[in-house]
Parts: structure tokens; C-alpha cells; sequence
């Protein structure tokens, strides 16, 4: 395909102005967060704190991470995965282990930033860190995919479900295995080495620059995530989800392909897992439950399978919604209605609602990819595709 | 007439292949000889898609042996075959709904790194039906049966086969239009490409191929040169609506 399609230059084009708008939106932001507000008049700064504070937005951009993350395997390949959260909880004990003192016996520090006078534990340099989360979950990636993405869609939700169930279990009831204590069981891993890149420290309060460098990892995501579209191995990708016996025909290998879109998914879900737990200092196992694999699937869903742009939106939105907006929307409203709602343990259902409104009215979200296609919509296979699949796949 | 004397470039040599506990396909022995359009027919359910399959890698034979070019390629998976040389048209088309016809074929071209020579293939391919050409940036599902199959049977080109399988080419197409998919695969065979076409419209695959296998619940009934079988008493009655 010539490079200069005009299908290419508009493409080019929307990348070049969803670029520019969202790095000028996090620039602002932290120009105002950092320099503006702690000067402004009190009520403004109660006013931000309450409807857009650091923590949720830090919070946004790692979701757009993790979303974008679980986009190149729902939304490029085509498979679902409804256990996500398995990466995130993988990802987060790899910041747990190599950022703070849990190993106390160990006394290890690689440029990392142990608390003053507390060199006990093992304390790595943020950025290995993030290296380690990705090629630890990228490891689990491939375990779990190469047995598991053999299935047909169905059969592979389910079984990633499990996985997603399994995982965070296991790290619940790892204070003791084989003798050793591996998780801190639900009192997690907590505190957190601040983070220290060259000569600087971030530490918990620090949240400008920390919501600056999730917005640089968030955008890294990006920048992958429309590389990898435009190269072989998207198209690879592309292919699978409209006909996957059709892509094998061509000479795309199943399998190694499917497993590609399984371990870039994972990587960014360990690198997000990784920098979550960074932000909110500490990794805790009752938090990796089922319902965030949903909200992940649903930033997805919502901002478009597929795009780039719609699923970054999706996940600001739905993670604002999920840590401050309903908190919000709800306090104005009950003091409205004068009612004693409370909103925020609503917010499964409003989750369901909003999904089972799209799928009803927009299944392609609200910026839908160029290829619009649902991928909870299985072709129907006649019996012997469907014997011929279950027997080549063997 | 004798069948040409080309090397044999594929050996299917006593091949069983089964749905679980029921046979598809029992002792089928064929061969399919350079430059040859060999044509597969036989009614429904005769076990010419199963056949296709199991030579495509998708399925795997019980018993027998599949050979390519001199190696064994049963049991192998369907993309290696794919880079071995064989390419496949497959039944029902299964283009790529959402990507445009540009983007179909250079699927196709998938595993080919000689970028110079896979465009001249889709010069090629875009002379070979000219409908293709002016639908070129349209999305392939928006297309016309007849359209759609020549997109499957470029497609499968582009990866620029030694051995085309066609299956069920003319599935679902106006006469006219099976005439010109027909014509169109005598071409490809003049050109250098060899063929197996399995075809329900066994008078249209007998009047371009070379040589033909009948056939029947799964088991060889009948094969010769197309020539022959095309006025043979028997197949006119079963297969070409003789009276």
C-alpha cells in the first residue's frame, strides 16, 4: 500500500491533532497544578481539588496506559479478555518487590531511593522498575496466552476470567508459601520508595510531576500502539479479528500472532499495574478484583475498540467518573433533591447501564475506529467449520 | 490422450481423514502434475472441502501421506504451507469485509518480503480483473458476490503460489460470471500457475481443467482426463444433468 493513500494523509492528520490538543491539555494542566493554583484564591483550589484532583488525574492516565494496553487484544486481535487485572496485580508486586523495603533481609539498591536511613529491602530505580514489571508480565503474558488463546472466543473469556480471578487470590493468600511470605497477605506491600529520576525525588505529595511522568508513560502507549496498527504485526492483528481462518490462509501465523497482541497487552497492563502502585504508595491485593477488568473492557468499549484516540478518552472519562465524578455529580444532586443518595455504590450499575447502552446504540463507541466492527459478534461457523476449527486447532 | 508428462508437484497417496468418529475422506490417492488444472468433483459432502482442508493444513489426516514438491506436508500447520507455495481461495470467499480491496491483497501477500516483486503481482492480479482496479479503495464487504470472488482468487495470488486451490469458485454466481471466473483460471494456468479446483459445477471445471478426480462419500469413483470424463456416460448422468 502506498504511503500516501488518502486514507493515510487523514489518518496522519487525526494522530497529528489528537497529538498536539492532548499534550497541550496535560501541559496546562500541570502548569496549573504546579504553578497557578497554590497562588489562587482558596475557593478555586477547593473547587479543583474537589472536582479534578491530582490523584484522579494521575489515576486517568494510568488507566489510559492499562486500557490502551488491553485495546491491542480486544480491540486490534479481536480476543476478549475479561481477566485483565491479573496484569495490573503482576505488574503492581513488581513495584511492591523492587521499591521498598518488604525484603528486608536483602540489602539491595540499584540507583534506587531507599527511605533515609532504612536501606533494608530491595530498591530499584523507577524507570527498572517499569522495565521489570513489563518483562515480568510479558513472561505471564505467554504463560497464560500459549495455553489458553488455542481457544475460540468464548471458551477464552472464560478461561482469562479465571485467570483474573486466580491471580489477585493467590497474591491475597501469599503471606505463606512454601514457607515464605511473599505478598503481605491483605495488609499488601506499603510504603513505596519515592520515585527518583536523575537527581530528583518524587515522593507521595509530589503530584504534578508524578501525573507528568504517567502522562509520559501513557504516551509512550500511544506512540506504540499506532506503530504497531500501521506495521505487519497490526495487520496481522487486523486480519485475525475480521477472519481468523481467512488470516491463517494468508500465512499469518495464528498462534505467535495472537500471543504478540496477548504480551504487548500484558506489558503495558504490568507497566500501568507498576505505576499505580507508585501513586497510591503501595500494592494491595483486595483491590484486583473482577470489576476492574470490567471497567478496563468498558474504556475500551466505550471509547471505541480499536482507536487509539476513542480509547484514551474512554479511559480519562470513565476512570474520572469512577474516582471523583460520581462522588461529585452525586453531592450536587443531593443537595438539590435534598435527597441522601450515595452515589458512588451505584456505580457497578451505572457501569452495566452505560455498557448495555452502547452495546444497544453504539456498539462502535464514541470514536469508533475507521474498521467498525464488534468484536463480541462471533461469525456463525456451519458444523464443519466448526469441527474443522476445534480439530485444527488441536 | 495421456495426462502430461510435468513432475508431479502434489502427491496425496492414500489419504483418511475423519470428523471424529466419521470419515470424510477414505483412501483418496491423487496427484497433481506441474502446469496441470486438476478439477475435484463430486456432490455435496463427497469430501472435496476436507480434502482442500487437510492439504491446507487447517485439518489433520487419520492415515496417508500428503507430499509437496518431494516433502511431506501433512500435519503441517496452515501457515507454513502457505509458505511453501500453496495458496487457497477458500469456500465462501472470506475476504476481508472491513478492509478495502488494496488492503485484501496485500494480506495476501502477507508472508513475501520482495516488495518489487508483489507489486508488479498486484499489477498483475489488478489486469487480471480490471473490476478490482476501479473498487480499489472501496471496503470489500460493500462488493458483489462476483467482485468478491475475484478479490479471494487475487488475494490468494499475491501470494504467489506454485499451487492455487480454488474452492467452490463459482459458489453463488451469475452465470456470466462464472464464465469469466472460469476464463479467468485458464489464464492463470497458462501463465505458469498450477491449479486444483474443486467445483459442485462440474461442467464448467471440466471444460477448463486437465485432468479429473470424481468424488463419491468420500471415496475415489472415478478420474481421467477432463476430456474424457466430461462425455463420459456416467458422470454426464450424475454430475452434468445428462438425461
Amino acid at each position: 500500500m502506498s504511503k500516501h493513500s488518502p486514507a493515510q494523509l487523514v489518518t496522519d492528520n487525526t494522530n497529528k491533532k489528537w497529538s498536539i490538543s492532548l499534550t497541550a491539555v496535560v501541559g496546562l494542566i500541570f502548569v496549573a497544578y504546579k504553578y497557578i493554583l497554590p497562588s489562587a484564591d482558596p475557593a478555586v483550589q477547593s473547587a479543583f481539588n474537589a472536582w479534578l484532583p491530582l490523584t484522579s488525574l494521575g489515576e486517568a492516565a494510568v488507566f489510559v496506559l492499562m486500557a490502551l494496553g488491553l485495546n491491542i487484544v480486544v480491540g486490534y486481535a479481536g480476543l476478549l479478555d475479561l481477566g485483565y487485572v491479573a496484569f495490573w496485580a503482576l505488574g503492581g508486586y513488581v513495584a511492591g518487590w523492587l521499591m521498598s523495603g518488604f525484603w528486608f533481609e536483602r540489602n539491595i539498591n540499584i540507583f534506587g531511593n531507599p527511605p533515609r536511613g532504612m536501606p533494608e529491602g530491595i530498591h530499584l530505580n523507577f524507570l527498572l522498575v517499569m522495565v521489570a514489571a513489563g518483562i515480568f508480565t510479558a513472561i505471564w503474558g505467554v504463560i497464560i496466552g500459549a495455553p489458553t488463546l488455542r481457544l475460540k472466543s468464548d471458551y477464552l473469556a472464560l478461561v482469562t476470567l479465571g485467570f483474573g480471578e486466580i491471580i489477585p487470590q493467590v497474591f491475597l493468600n501469599g503471606e505463606d508459601i512454601a514457607g515464605h511470605n511473599w505478598t503481605n497477605g491483605t495488609k499488601g506491600i506499603t510504603p513505596i520508595d519515592n520515585i527518583r529520576i536523575g537527581g530528583a525525588q518524587f515522593g507521595p505529595f509530589d503530584l504534578a510531576p508524578k501525573f507528568l511522568i504517567y502522562c509520559l508513560l501513557a504516551a509512550a502507549m500511544i506512540f506504540l500502539s499506532l506503530r504497531l496498527r500501521d506495521g505487519r504485526l497490526g495487520r496481522a492483528w487486523l486480519a485475525i479479528r475480521e477472519d481468523e481462518l481467512a488470516a491463517s490462509m494468508m500465512g499469518v501465523p495464528l498462534m505467535r500472532t495472537k500471543l504478540a497482541a496477548y504480551a504487548v497487552g500484558a506489558i503495558s497492563g504490568g507497566v500501568g499495574g507498576a505505576a499505580f502502585t507508585t501513586l497510591v504508595n503501595g500494592v494491595f491485593a483486595e483491590r484486583f478484583n473482577f470489576a476492574i477488568s470490567i471497567i478496563i473492557l468498558s474504556m475500551v468499549v466505550l471509547g471505541g475498540m480499536g482507536n487509539v484516540w476513542g480509547v484514551t478518552v474512554g479511559a480519562v472519562l470513565l476512570s474520572w467518573i469512577n474516582s471523583t465524578g460520581l462522588v461529585q455529580i452525586g453531592n450536587v444532586i443531593n443537595e438539590a433533591a435534598g435527597t441522601k443518595i450515595n452515589f458512588p455504590s451505584y456505580n457497578f450499575l451505572i457501569f452495566g447501564l452505560l455498557l448495555v447502552l452502547m452495546m444497544l446504540f453504539r456498539r462502535e463507541g464514541f470514536i469508533p475506529e475507521a474498521r467498525i466492527r464488534m468484536v463480541m459478534h462471533e461469525e456463525d461457523l456451519d458444523e464443519v467449520e466448526f469441527v474443522a476449527h476445534k480439530e485444527g486447532s488441536k | 490422450m495421456t495426462r502430461k508428462t510435468t513432475p508431479v508437484m502434489l502427491d496425496v497417496k492414500d489419504l483418511n481423514v475423519s470428523y471424529g468418529a466419521i470419515a470424510a475422506v477414505k483412501g483418496l490417492t491423487l496427484e497433481v502434475r506441474q502446469g496441470e488444472i486438476v478439477t475435484l468433483i463430486g456432490s455435496n459432502g463427497a469430501g472435496k472441502s476436507t480434502t482442500l482442508r487437510t492439504i491446507s493444513g487447517l485439518l489433520k489426516p487419520k492415515s496417508g501421506s500428503i507430499t509437496f514438491e518431494g516433502e511431506r506436508i501433512d500435519g503441517v500447520p496452515g501457515h507454513e504451507i502457505v509458505a511453501k507455495g500453496i495458496c487457497q481461495s477458500p469456500e465462501g470467499r472470506r475476504i476481508f469485509p472491513r478492509m478495502t480491496v488494496d488492503e485484501n491483497l496485500d494480506l495476501g501477500a502477507f508472508l513475501r518480503k520482495d516488495s518489487a516483486a508483489v507489486k508488479a503481482d498486484r499489477d498483475m492480479v489488478l489486469d487480471l480483473f480490471p473490476r478490482l482496479k476501479e473498487r480499489i479503495t472501496q471496503k470489500a464487504g460493500t462488493m458483489s458476490g462476483g467482485e468478491q470472488q475475484m478479490l479471494a482468487v487475487g488475494r490468494a495470488l499475491m501470494g504467489k503460489p506454485k499451487l492455487l486451490i480454488l474452492d467452490e469458485p463459482s459458489m453463488g454466481l451469475a452465470p456470466v460470471l462464472v464464465d469469466l471466473i472460469f476464463e479467468t483460471i485458464a489464464k492463470i494456468r497458462d501463465s505458469g500457475t498450477t491449479i486444483l479446483l474443486v467445483e459442485q459445477n462440474a461442467l464448467a471445471a471440466l471444460r477448463i481443467a486437465d485432468y479429473a478426480y470424481v468424488l463419491e462419500s468420500g471415496h475415489l469413483n472415478m478420474e481421467g482426463h477432463a476430456s474424457d470424463l466430461a462425455n463420459d456416460q456416467r458422470v454426464v448422468n450424475a454430475y452434468l444433468g445428462g438425461h
